[in-house]
């Protein structure tokens, strides 16, 4: 019963990050498209969290965590490489 | 319990639909991080604290282990999620004032302005 409620959060997550792939194809400047994935690896750990609940899998959150490691090492090196540092 | 979970989840999707419709609604790269980054993480937070609400009371209920162990991780997934969105934020505004992305309405621009009279790295 519960789980279902928690099904629809999964997806209209899923949905938004869907949708948030638009601004990264169209964004006018290259820090707009940095940040249109940095929200899109946010909603992705969020959906992986719901996810784990749903399909009752713990090993779907460390995946997550380890996304979100990841995400932030590859946003920081983007930026880092913006600015003219690497 | 159920209520609880229902209301952070609810919190949560609503947050995480306003995140999205601000990437698309504001004019420049600074309005779209503030908007966006801030309610993806609220949004993202309440998710997840309604999957640790809902696995804490099905731990009460039902005693497996297994809930105790999807909760743990889920408070580390928070954190790790709570530091490198604040701090990934903060890292593409500095990168797009330094790679010369100016606000849509702006008209002056003090940081450079106090950058150039500092003598120290300029944008």
């Amino acid at each position: 019963m519960m789980i279902t409620y928690f099904a629809w959060a999964a997806m209209i997550t899923g949905i938004c990050a869907l949708v948030m792939v638009g601004r990264l194809v169209a964004g006018p400047t290259i820090p707009d498209r940095i940040v249109a994935l940095d929200s899109i690896n946010t909603m992705v750990v969020a959906l992986m969290i719901l996810l784990s609940l749903v399909y009752d899998s713990v090993v779907m959150v460390d995946v997550a965590i380890v996304y979100a490691a990841l995400s932030f090492v590859g946003t920081m090196f983007i930026a880092r490489h913006l600015e003219g540092g690497v | 319990m159920e209520k609880v979970a229902l209301i952070f989840l609810s919190i949560g999707v609503v947050f995480n639909f306003l995140g999205t419709v601000a990437l698309y609604r504001f004019p420049d790269v600074y309005t779209r991080l503030h908007g966006t980054t801030k309610c993806t993480t609220f949004g993202s937070i309440f998710t997840s604290a309604a999957v640790v609400v809902f696995s804490l009371d099905m731990y009460f209920r039902t005693g497996e282990g297994r809930f105790t162990t999807l909760t743990v991780h889920v408070i580390i997934a928070i954190l790790a999620l709570l530091i490198s969105n604040a701090t990934g934020a903060h890292a593409i505004a500095r990168a797009a004032h330094r790679s010369g992305v100016l606000p849509k309405y702006a008209v002056v621009d003090r940081l450079a302005e106090d950058h150039r009279k500092k003598g120290g790295v300029s944008a």
